[in-house]
C-alpha cells in the first residue's frame, strides 16, 4: 500500500534539507545583521484573525474546528499574524519595530500546476517607518539576502499596488467596471484589458493611458512619460528610486507600473523578486499601512517575503549556468 | 539566439504555418524548422516546437520566453501564469455547441431528464458555458473525434472547436450555439516580461504595426 501525502506538499530528505537550511541560515543572518529580531507565531490562528487580511490572504487553504467548535485556519502568509503581534504585543511601542521570520504558510493553488500548498517563507516586516525610507530599507535587505544565498543576477520589480485603481477613479470609469478591469490586470490578460478599456468609450488620451501605462516597465525612464492623474504615484516611485540609488541597488530595480499583487492588504508600493535563471518570482511584498490598524492602533508598515524553496531552485540553476 | 533575443515556443499543427510566417517577418530564420518536421528543439533559431496545449506550460516555466497558442488553450488552462500580450488574428475558430441535425436531443434531455450529456475535449470551457446559461449537464471527456459521440447516442451534444463547420456537417451535426471565437495569441513568461521588457515590447510593437 502506498501512503500518500496531500497534493502540493513534500517530504524533504537530508541532502535537500542540508541545502535548504544553509540558505535559510544565510537569509536569517542577513536579517539579523540588519537589526531584525526573529519571531514565531502559532501555526493555527482563529480564522477571523486571518480573514482581516482580506483578498487571497484571507482565503485560508485549510480550516479546522477546535474542541470548542471555533474555526481555526492555517496562515497563508506571515504578514497578517505579525501585524496582529505588532498591534497587540507591542501596543505601547512607538519607535520602529523590525521583525523577521522563517516559517511555513499554506495557500490555495490550482490543481496540476506544480505549485506548493505548503511552503517555507523567510522574510522581514518593518513597522513604524513610513514612506520610501521604509521601502528602500526592506528592498536593500532583500537584495543583500539573495546575494548571501548565492544569487548574483537577481532583480527587484517595484510598482504601486493602488496605481491602477486610482487611475480608474480619476478617469471617472464607472465603479461597477473597476473589478473587471483589475481582474484582467491580475490575470495578466492584456488583450482582454484593451478590449474592456475600448468598451468604456473614453477620450483617446484616457483610453491610451489605461492600456499603455500598466505595460510600462524598465528603468527610471518609465516615470518620465506623462501619466495624467497617476502623476502623484509616479512622483512617489521616483522618490523611492532615488533612495534605492543612494543605497547602490538602482541597477537591480525594474520599475513596473503594471505590477499588482493578489494579496488584499497592500496600500502603496509593491515588490517582486526575480532571477533570470528561473521563470517564476522568488518572493514579494509591499507596503500595508492599513493592516495593523485592523488589530489595534494603526501603524505604517512594509515587508517582503522570500520563498526559500524557490530561492534554492534559483541558486542551483545559477550554479549550473556558471 | 535569433534576431528577437527571445526563446520562442511555436505550436505544432494548424497554427504552425501562420506562426512561422510571423517569425519570418520578425527576422527569425525559420528555414530549418520548416525543413525538419521531426526535430523539436532549434537552439540556433531560439525555437522550440510543442503541442499547442503545451505552449502555456513551457512559457509558464520559463523554458520559452514567449509563445503562440490558441485562445481555446488559454481558456482551458486558466491556472497557467502567463501574460497574454496580443491577439494575432489568425487561426480563427469558433467554440460551439453542436448536436445531431434534425432533433433537439439536448433540449429533450434537459426537459425530461433534468440534464444533458455533452462530450468535449474542453471540459472547463463547456462547464463554464452551461453554468453561465443555467443548464445542468454531465460532461463526458473524450480525447479525439468528438463528432462520433452524439452519433452513437452516447451524448446529446458536443462542445468543440470548428473553423468552417465542414467536419461537423459531414458527420450530420449542426451548430446550435456559439460560445467564443478563438484566435492565436502571443503569450509571455511573467519574469521574462520584466527582465527582457525591451525585447518583448519590440516584438509586440512590430506585430501590432503589421496587423494594421
Amino acid at each position: 500500500m502506498i501512503h500518500q501525502i496531500p497534493a502540493g506538499t513534500r517530504d524533504v530528505l537530508p541532502d535537500e534539507m542540508r541545502e535548504l537550511r544553509a540558505i535559510e541560515e544565510r537569509l536569517r543572518s542577513t536579517f539579523a545583521d540588519a537589526g531584525y529580531g526573529e519571531v514565531w507565531t502559532p501555526t493555527v490562528e482563529y480564522e477571523q484573525v486571518l480573514a482581516a487580511g482580506g483578498g487571497e490572504a484571507g482565503a485560508a487553504a485549510f480550516r479546522m474546528f477546535d474542541d470548542q467548535g471555533k474555526v481555526l485556519a492555517l496562515r497563508s502568509d506571515m504578514t497578517v499574524p505579525i501585524a496582529r503581534v505588532a498591534a497587540t504585543r507591542f501596543a505601547g511601542a512607538d519607535g520602529p519595530l523590525r521583525l523577521c521570520y522563517s516559517a511555513h504558510a499554506h495557500r490555495v493553488v490550482g490543481q496540476r500546476t506544480g505549485q506548493q500548498r505548503e511552503f517555507l517563507q523567510s522574510g522581514i516586516e518593518l513597522i513604524g517607518v513610513p514612506g520610501t525610507e521604509g521601502e528602500a530599507e526592506v528592498l536593500g535587505i532583500a537584495v543583500d539576502a539573495l546575494a548571501a544565498a548565492g544569487l548574483a543576477r537577481h532583480r527587484v520589480g517595484v510598482g504601486d499596488g493602488g496605481l491602477y485603481r486610482r487611475l480608474l477613479a480619476a478617469l471617472e470609469v464607472p465603479a461597477q467596471r473597476h473589478r473587471e478591469l483589475l481582474d484582467c490586470l491580475t490575470r495578466r490578460d492584456l488583450v482582454a484589458l484593451e478590449l474592456a478599456v475600448d468598451e468604456l468609450g473614453l477620450a483617446a488620451d484616457a483610453r491610451d493611458l489605461l492600456v499603455e501605462l500598466p505595460q510600462r516597465r524598465g528603468g527610471p525612464e518609465v516615470l518620465d512619460r506623462g501619466a495624467g492623474p497617476a502623476g502623484e504615484a509616479l512622483d512617489r516611485l521616483r522618490d523611492l528610486y532615488g533612495d534605492l540609488e543612494r543605497r547602490g541597488i538602482a541597477e537591480r530595480v525594474i520599475l513596473d507600473l503594471g505590477l499588482v499583487r493578489d494579496l488584499g492588504y497592500y496600500t502603496g508600493a509593491v515588490f517582486e523578486l526575480y532571477d533570470p535563471a528561473v521563470g517564476f518570482a522568488l518572493g514579494g511584498g509591499g507596503r500595508y499601512d492599513e493592516l495593523i490598524g485592523r488589530f489595534g492602533a494603526p501603524r505604517p508598515a512594509c515587508g517582503i517575503a522570500l520563498d526559500v524553496q524557490r530561492v534554492h531552485i534559483a541558486q542551483t540553476a545559477e550554479e549550473q549556468q556558471s | 539566439m535569433n534576431a528577437t533575443g527571445l526563446t520562442i515556443a511555436v505550436p505544432r499543427g494548424a497554427l504552425m504555418g501562420g506562426t512561422l510566417d510571423l517569425l519570418d517577418g520578425l527576422g527569425v530564420d525559420t528555414a530549418e524548422v520548416r525543413a525538419n518536421d521531426r526535430k523539436l528543439l532549434f537552439e540556433e533559431a531560439g525555437i522550440v516546437t510543442v503541442r499547442p496545449s503545451d505552449v502555456p506550460t513551457y512559457v509558464e516555466h520559463g523554458a520559452a520566453d514567449i509563445g503562440v497558442t490558441g485562445k481555446d488553450v488559454l481558456l482551458e488552462s486558466p491556472e497557467r501564469e502567463v501574460y497574454e500580450l496580443l491577439d494575432l488574428g489568425y487561426g480563427r475558430c469558433d467554440m460551439v455547441v453542436a448536436r445531431r441535425s434534425g432533433d433537439d436531443a439536448i433540449g429533450e434531455s434537459l426537459r425530461r431528464l433534468g440534464r444533458a450529456r455533452i462530450a468535449t475535449k474542453y471540459t472547463r470551457i463547456a462547464a463554464a458555458h452551461f453554468a453561465a446559461t443555467g443548464r445542468q449537464v454531465e460532461l463526458v471527456a473524450v480525447k479525439g473525434a468528438v463528432e462520433l459521440a452524439p452519433l452513437t447516442g452516447m451524448v446529446d451534444g458536443i462542445v468543440d472547436l470548428t473553423a468552417t463547420g465542414r467536419t461537423l456537417a459531414e458527420n450530420g451535426l449542426e451548430v446550435v450555439e456559439s460560445i467564443v471565437t478563438c484566435t492565436a495569441r502571443l503569450i509571455a513568461n511573467p519574469v521574462a516580461h520584466k527582465l527582457k521588457a525591451a525585447e518583448i515590447d519590440a516584438v509586440v510593437a512590430r506585430l501590432r504595426e503589421e496587423a494594421r
